[in-house]
C-alpha cells in the first residue's frame, strides 16, 4: 500500500467530504476516499452503508449534497457520466446497465461518447476481448446472454474508454468461482498496466486476495482504512458490520429414519424456449431434517428445475413430483403451498415479490391461499391488521431494515429485502422450501442470517433444497450436495465426502459449452 | 378503374401510416401517447382554418404541423416532467382535442376547402397502369414513404436511433450512462405530435378538403393499433397501413356491389383483417421482444 504512494506523489482520486442526503437519511456521510495509481482499492460494507451511493456520485449520476474531488490533483465537479468518462472513470455496474434488447456492440455504442461506426466497434471490442481473455460475441443480443457474459460486455465497454479508474460494483456475486477468477485475472492485469480499480464487494476473501487497500464504510459513514492483507476474513466482516459476524452453525442432522418430505422421480422438461434448457430425468428424494445444496455453474437447468418444483411449470404425470408423499406433479404452484411446501426464487424483485407493492401486500400476495383464516375475513375482505401484525413479526424475526413503517418492496436493500422474502416463508413453518441462490448480493450479516435461519427449519423436521452458485455457501448449509449440469442431476453425496475439486469436475463438461461460445465472437 | 382503385387505397392509408409512424418513434421512446386522435383532429382544423384563411394548402399543412407538436408538448409536460400517468394524459389529450377542434372549427363547418393539387411529373404521370400511382399523387403521399424510410433509417442505422431505442428498452440505465432519458422523449413525443397533426392536415386538405367536426373518426386509435401489431417496425406499419386501406376501400366497393353481406360486418372487416394479418406476422416470440420497447409506458424519475 505504502508503496503505490511513495511512487507518485499525487493520488489518482481523492474524495473530501463527501456528504449525500436522500429526505431523512444521510446515505454518504462527510466521506474521505483517496485512490493511488495502479492501486486496487476495496471499498467495502454492508448492504446499505453507502457504496453505491459513493460510487454513483464519482461516476455523475449523482449529485454530492457538499463534498469535494480532485482528480490527479485538481478539483473537478463531476455532473454526468458522459463527464466522468471524459475524465477517464469507467464504470461496471452492479446490476448492469445493460439493454437487453440490443447487441453487445450497440450496448458498447452506447457509452462512446464520439461517434464511432458499430463495425469498428465490434471490431475494437473483439480485439479487447481476445487480449483480456474475455470471449464475447459483438453481434449476440444481451437478452440472450447470460450474466458472466453481460458482465464482460460492461467490462470490455468501460476499457473501451480507456479509463485510468474503474469502478467496478459488486462484480463477482453474479459470477461462479471461475468466472470470478477470470475476472480476478483480467483486474490483475490492468493494475499492471497501471490503472486503478475501485473494488466493491462484500467477499472478504476475495477483497484479501486482490486489493492493495480498503476503505470500509458503515451506515454512510468511513469507518476505517485497512490494508486487507493484514487482516483476517473475520476483523474485515468486524469493520463492516461493527460487531461479531457469527457464521452459521450446523448441529448433526439425524435423518436416517426420517420420513421422506419430497421425491422426484424421472423429472424431465422440453426446453421452454430456444435459449433454456432442457431437464434429464432428475431423480431426488429428501428426508425431514436436512439441508440439499445443489451447486452449478448458472444457466444449467437450475431455473427450470426450480419452475418445475415449484409448479410455475407443471409436469404431465402427478407422480414426478411428490410433497409429503401426495402426488403433486399437475397442481400448481398454490395447491403445491398447501401441502406444505415453500418457494423463494431466485429473483427478488418481479418474481419473489412485487416491487411496487407493500411489504404487507407482497405477504398476503404470497399466503392468502395458504393462510386463508389468517389473512382474510368475511366475503374474502382482507385483514389487515392480522397482515400487519404477520409483516411486523417477520421483520422483527429476520432483522430486516427498512425507512418506513410498511416500505415498498423495492425500496428495500436486496439484502433486506430478501431477508422478508425467506422470512415470510419460513414464518409458514414449511416442511419442504426451495430456495433459488438465498444470498445473492446480500451482504454478509444477512446471509449469515438467512443460512442460519434454513438450517434452523431443517433441524426443526424440514426439508431445505438450496440452490446456489456461491459454493462456500453451500459447504456451509449443506448435509449433502448435489451438482447440476446440462440439465442432469448428478446423485447427491455427504459435503463431507464433496471437495471442491470433486465440485468442479462435476460442474464441467460445461466448458466445451462456453468455449464454442466464445470461438463464434 | 384498377389504378384509380389503388390510389384512393394509397389516400386511405397514407394519414393512417403518418400517424403511425410518428408514434412509433414516441413508443420505440418508451412513451405511450394515447393522444393520437386528439392531436390529428387538431391537425385537421389548423390545417383547415390556415388554408381558407390563406388560401395556400402548404401553409394549412405546416400550421398542422406545428400546432400537432405544440400539442404534444403539453402531454410531454404533464407526463415527463410532472410524471402524470400516461395513459390517463393520452386520453385527456383525445378529448380535449376533439371538444377544442370542435370550438375552434364551428365556423369553419361547410365552407368550401382548399385541396392540396397532385404532383404530376410531366410525361412520368402518363405512363399507362402506374403513371399516377406512382408520379402523380398529392405531395404528402410521397413525404409519408420518406417519412416510413426515414424513421426505419433513423431508428436502426444512426446512433441517435440506437440511443431513442436503449431510453425505450431501459430508461435506468440509459440514465445511468448519462442519457438524457427525459430530453430525448420531449423529442420523441414531439415529433409523434407533428406527425399526428400532418395525418391531420392531410385528412382536411387532401381526404376530404372541407371540415366537419370530429373527422378523424377513430383513425388515430387504428394508427395506435397498427403500431402495437406490427410490432414496433415501421415496414410492418406500412404495410398494415395498405391493408387497412385496401379492405376498407374494398369492402366499400363490394357494399356497393351489393354483396349479401351485412354492411356493418363489412366495415369491420378492415380492423379484422388488419388485426388478424399482423398478429400472424408478429408471431415470432423473439422477434417481437426484441422490438418491444420494455419501458413503454412507465413513469421516469431520475435520481440526482
Amino acid at each position: 500500500m505504502s508503496q503505490t504512494r511513495a511512487v507518485d506523489g499525487t493520488p489518482l482520486l481523492e474524495v473530501k467530504g463527501l456528504t449525500k442526503v436522500f429526505g431523512q437519511l444521510k446515505a454518504c456521510d462527510s466521506i474521505d476516499l483517496t485512490i493511488g495509481k495502479g492501486e486496487i482499492h476495496a471499498l467495502l460494507g454492508e448492504n446499505g452503508a453507502g457504496k453505491s451511493t459513493l460510487v454513483k456520485m464519482l461516476f455523475g449520476s449523482l449529485e454530492p449534497a457538499s463534498g469535494e474531488i480532485f482528480w490527479n490533483g485538481q478539483g473537478v465537479t463531476i455532473s454526468n457520466p458522459g463527464q466522468a468518462r471524459k475524465l477517464g472513470i469507467g464504470m461496471v455496474f452492479q446490476h448492469f446497465s445493460l439493454f437487453e434488447a440490443l447487441t453487445a456492440a450497440e450496448n458498447i455504442m452506447l457509452s462512446l461518447d464520439d461517434d464511432t461506426s458499430i463495425l469498428a466497434i465490434a471490431e475494437k471490442a473483439h480485439g479487447l476481448s481476445k487480449a483480456y481473455g474475455l470471449p464475447l460475441d459483438p453481434f449476440a443480443l444481451v437478452g440472450d446472454l447470460s450474466v458472466g457474459e453481460r458482465q464482460r460486455i460492461e467490462i470490455i465497454r468501460c476499457l473501451l474508454q480507456e479509463p485510468e479508474l474503474i469502478i467496478l460494483d459488486e462484480p463477482t456475486s453474479v459470477l461462479t468461482p471461475q468466472e470470478a477468477d477470470k475476472l480476478f485475472e483480467t483486474l490483475e492485469r490492468l493494475r499492471s498496466e497501471g490503472k486503478s480499480i475501485l473494488y466493491i464487494s462484500h467477499r472478504l476473501e476475495e477483497v484479501k486476495r486482490l486489493c492493495d487497500r480498503a476503505t470500509v464504510l458503515r451506515h454512510g459513514k468511513v469507518v476505517g482504512h485497512c490494508d486487507p492483507r493484514q487482516e483476517t476474513a473475520a476483523s474485515l466482516a468486524r469493520m463492516m458490520v461493527g460487531s461479531e459476524v457469527i457464521t452459521a452453525t450446523r448441529p448433526p442432522a439425524a435423518i436416517a429414519d426420517a420420513t421422506e418430505l419430497l421425491s422426484i422421480c424421472g423429472l424431465s422438461r422440453k426446453p421452454a424456449g430456444p435459449f433454456s434448457v432442457a431437464l434429464k430425468n432428475i431423480w431426488l428424494t429428501m428426508k425431514a431434517g436436512e439441508v440439499l445444496g445443489i451447486a452449478g455453474v448458472a444457466g444449467n437447468g437450475q431455473g427450470e428445475f426450480f419452475e418445475a418444483i415449484s409448479g410455475e411449470v407443471t409436469q404431465e404425470s402427478p407422480d414426478v413430483i411428490r410433497i409429503r408423499g401426495n402426488p403433486v406433479g399437475k397442481l400448481g404452484i398454490s395447491e403445491r403451498r398447501l401441502m406444505g411446501a415453500a418457494f423463494v426464487p431466485e429473483e427478488r424483485l418481479g418474481h419473489g415479490a412485487a416491487p411496487r407493492m407493500k411489504l404487507s401486500e407482497n405477504l398476503l400476495l404470497s399466503r392468502f391461499k395458504t393462510d386463508t383464516k389468517a389473512f382474510l375475513g368475511k366475503f374474502g375482505m382482507v385483514r389487515t391488521s392480522a397482515i400487519a401484525e404477520a409483516s411486523k413479526r417477520i421483520v422483527s424475526e429476520m432483522d430486516v431494515r427498512k425507512s418506513a413503517e410498511d416500505p415498498e418492496a423495492a425500496s428495500l436493500s436486496g439484502g433486506n429485502l430478501q431477508k422478508f422474502i425467506i422470512g415470510r416463508e419460513l414464518d409458514r413453518q414449511p416442511s419442504v422450501i426451495i430456495v433459488n441462490q438465498p444470498t445473492w448480493g446480500v451482504d454478509a450479516g444477512a446471509a449469515a442470517r438467512i443460512r442460519q435461519a434454513l438450517i434452523d427449519l431443517a433441524r426443526g423436521g424440514s426439508a431445505v433444497l438450496v440452490i446456489s452458485q456461491d459454493l462456500d455457501e453451500l459447504f456451509e448449509v449443506s448435509d449433502r450436495i448435489a451438482v447440476m449440469h446440462d440439465g442432469q442431476l448428478s446423485s447427491p453425496l455427504p459435503a463431507a465426502e464433496m471437495t471442491l475439486e470433486r465440485i468442479g469436475l462435476l460442474m464441467g463438461g460445461s466448458q466445451t459449452a462456453t468455449e464454442s461460445k466464445g470461438d463464434a465472437a | 378503374m384498377f389504378e384509380a382503385i389503388v390510389i384512393t387505397i394509397a389516400t386511405a392509408a397514407t394519414p393512417l401510416l403518418i400517424a403511425a409512424m410518428g408514434e412509433l418513434v414516441v413508443e420505440r421512446s418508451g412513451v405511450l401517447n394515447l393522444g393520437v386522435e386528439g392531436m390529428m383532429i387538431m391537425g385537421a382544423v389548423t390545417g383547415f382554418s390556415v388554408a381558407y384563411m390563406t388560401g395556400s394548402p402548404w401553409l394549412g399543412v405546416l400550421a398542422a404541423i406545428v400546432v400537432g407538436a405544440l400539442f404534444s408538448l403539453l402531454f410531454g409536460f404533464l407526463t415527463l416532467t410532472l410524471v402524470t400517468n400516461q395513459v390517463a394524459t393520452g386520453l385527456a389529450l383525445t378529448l380535449l382535442g376533439l371538444g377544442l377542434s370542435g370550438m375552434i372549427g364551428e365556423s369553419f363547418v361547410g365552407l368550401p376547402g382548399v385541396k392540396m393539387g397532385t404532383v404530376n411529373v410531366p410525361y412520368l404521370s402518363e405512363l399507362p397502369y402506374v403513371g399516377r400511382l406512382l408520379f402523380g399523387q398529392d405531395p404528402i403521399f410521397y413525404i409519408s414513404i420518406a417519412l416510413t424510410i426515414g424513421v426505419s433509417w433513423f431508428l436502426f442505422y444512426t446512433k441517435a436511433g440506437l440511443t431513442l431505442r436503449s431510453v425505450g428498452d431501459n430508461h435506468a440505465s440509459a440514465h445511468a450512462l448519462g442519457i438524457r432519458v427525459i430530453a430525448i422523449r420531449y423529442m420523441a413525443i414531439m415529433f409523434g405530435g407533428a406527425c399526428a397533426g400532418l395525418a391531420g392536415g392531410y385528412l382536411a386538405l387532401v381526404y376530404v378538403p372541407q371540415w366537419v367536426e370530429g373527422m378523424s373518426a377513430g383513425r388515430g386509435w387504428i394508427a395506435l393499433a397498427l403500431v402495437v401489431f406490427a410490432s414496433w417496425r415501421p415496414g410492418r406499419v406500412l404495410a398494415g397501413a395498405y391493408l387497412f386501406g385496401a379492405v376498407s376501400i374494398g369492402q366499400l366497393h363490394a357494399q356497393a356491389l351489393g354483396w349479401p353481406i351485412p354492411s356493418q360486418l363489412l366495415s369491420a372487416l378492415p380492423y379484422l383483417a388488419t388485426i388478424i394479418v399482423l398478429v400472424l406476422i408478429s408471431r415470432n416470440k423473439r422477434l417481437t421482444m426484441v422490438n418491444t420497447p420494455a419501458s413503454l409506458g412507465q413513469p421516469f424519475v431520475p435520481d440526482r
